[in-house]
This record gives C-alpha cells, sequence and structure tokens, in this order.
C-alpha cells in the first residue's frame, strides 16, 4: 500500500511544478517553491516507512527548516519591492 | 490495531495533500492559493508524521516526528503570514470578487486613503 502512496505523492509534484512554470505573477511561483519544499518532507516520510531507514527523519526537520528561512528570505524581498520597479 | 490506525492516517495525510494541490490549480489567486497550500499541506503533514510517531512509539524516531510536527506548525504558519503580506505591499491586487479588503485599511499601508480633517 504504501508504494502506491508515494506514487500518489510523486504525481502531486505536477501542481506546484506547474504553478512555478506557468504562474501568472511572481506571488504564485514564491507559493509553488514554499509548498513543494514540503512535499519533499513528505515524500521523505514515505520513503522512511517503506525502506525503513529511521534516521532519515533528521532530514524532515533539517529540510523545514531550512525551507522556512528560504520562504522568509523570498516573501521579505517581494515586499521591499513594487510592482512597477 | 495499531497497523490499521497508522494506514488510516497515511491514506488521510495523503488525500489532504491531493486536495491541496488541486486547489493549487483551481483557485483564482495567489491569497486562495496561499490558503489551499497552507492549511491542507500542514494538516496533511501532521497526519503522515503523527502516524510515524504512533508506529515506532516512544523512542527517538517517535519524539523526533512529534518535534517536526512541531515545527512545522511553527514555521508553515508563519511563513505564510509573512508571504502574505509581503504579495500585498508587492502591489498584487486580489480576485475582483474578493468579499472585503481590511488590509487596505491598516495603519501602516501607505497606499491607504487617509480621511480628510477639516483644517
Amino acid at each position: 500500500m504504501l508504494i502506491y502512496l508515494l506514487y500518489i505523492q510523486l504525481f502531486i509534484l505536477v501542481f506546484p511544478l506547474y504553478r512555478i512554470i506557468f504562474g501568472p505573477t511572481i506571488a504564485d511561483r514564491i507559493v509553488g517553491i514554499e509548498k513543494l519544499g514540503t512535499l519533499v518532507t513528505s515524500i521523505v516520510v514515505i520513503v522512511i516507512l517503506i525502506t525503513g531507514k529511521v534516521w532519515m527523519i533528521d532530514i524532515v526537520i533539517a529540510w523545514t527548516i531550512l525551507s522556512f528561512i528560504s520562504n522568509l528570505t523570498l516573501a521579505k524581498y517581494l515586499e521591499n519591492k513594487k510592482l512597477n520597479d | 490495531m495499531t497497523d490499521i490506525l497508522c494506514s488510516i492516517l497515511f491514506v488521510v495525510g495523503t488525500l489532504f495533500l491531493l486536495f491541496s494541490g488541486i486547489g493549487l490549480i483551481r483557485l483564482p489567486d495567489a491569497y486562495n492559493r496561499l490558503q489551499a497550500s497552507t492549511k491542507a499541506i500542514t494538516l496533511g503533514m501532521c497526519s503522515i508524521l503523527l502516524g510515524v510517531a504512533i508506529r515506532y512509539g516512544l523512542s527517538a524516531e517517535g519524539v523526533k516526528a512529534i518535534l517536526a510536527i512541531m515545527i512545522i506548525f511553527a514555521t508553515a504558519t508563519v511563513s505564510a503570514h509573512t508571504l502574505a503580506r509581503g504579495t500585498y505591499r508587492f502591489g498584487i491586487k486580489p480576485h475582483k470578487k474578493t468579499f472585503r479588503d481590511d488590509c487596505s485599511r491598516a495603519p501602516d499601508n501607505p497606499e491607504a486613503e487617509r480621511p480628510q480633517s477639516d483644517e
């Protein structure tokens, strides 16, 4: 059953990639990047459950904190610009 | 019993991730997409990690899964709020069917319409 969940989660990666490539504004692309970072952690969790390598749970914590910092950086970058610049 | 509970939690979490992905495609503007991508993904990830915590019990991995749940709850909401504020200050208008826009009357908004004084 877990391998089908892995297939479904790999399919879900299509949606934020679509939003990153075809997003009308820059904010949509940043939303897609933020979502992609969280989906990678969910795939790591499913890989933990399939292979049984439980040390990979550290990757989830580290990836979450790093994507939080990158999202804050992108949001502050967006806040200090204007649409017409 | 534990296996059935873990399986239900994994399936529910994956379904929430799928719903948030569909919402990311279908919703009209950046704020709605941000809402779909934050709430549903937080619930889905917390459900999956709770399944991991139940499966591995009170060991190092289970406690780390609980810690990851707390970190995701703290960071996802803060980054979504910061990104929504940045998007608004950047100048992207909400969708035209938006019912009310409280942020246009915020006191620190430089583009807000000030009430005219009489003097």
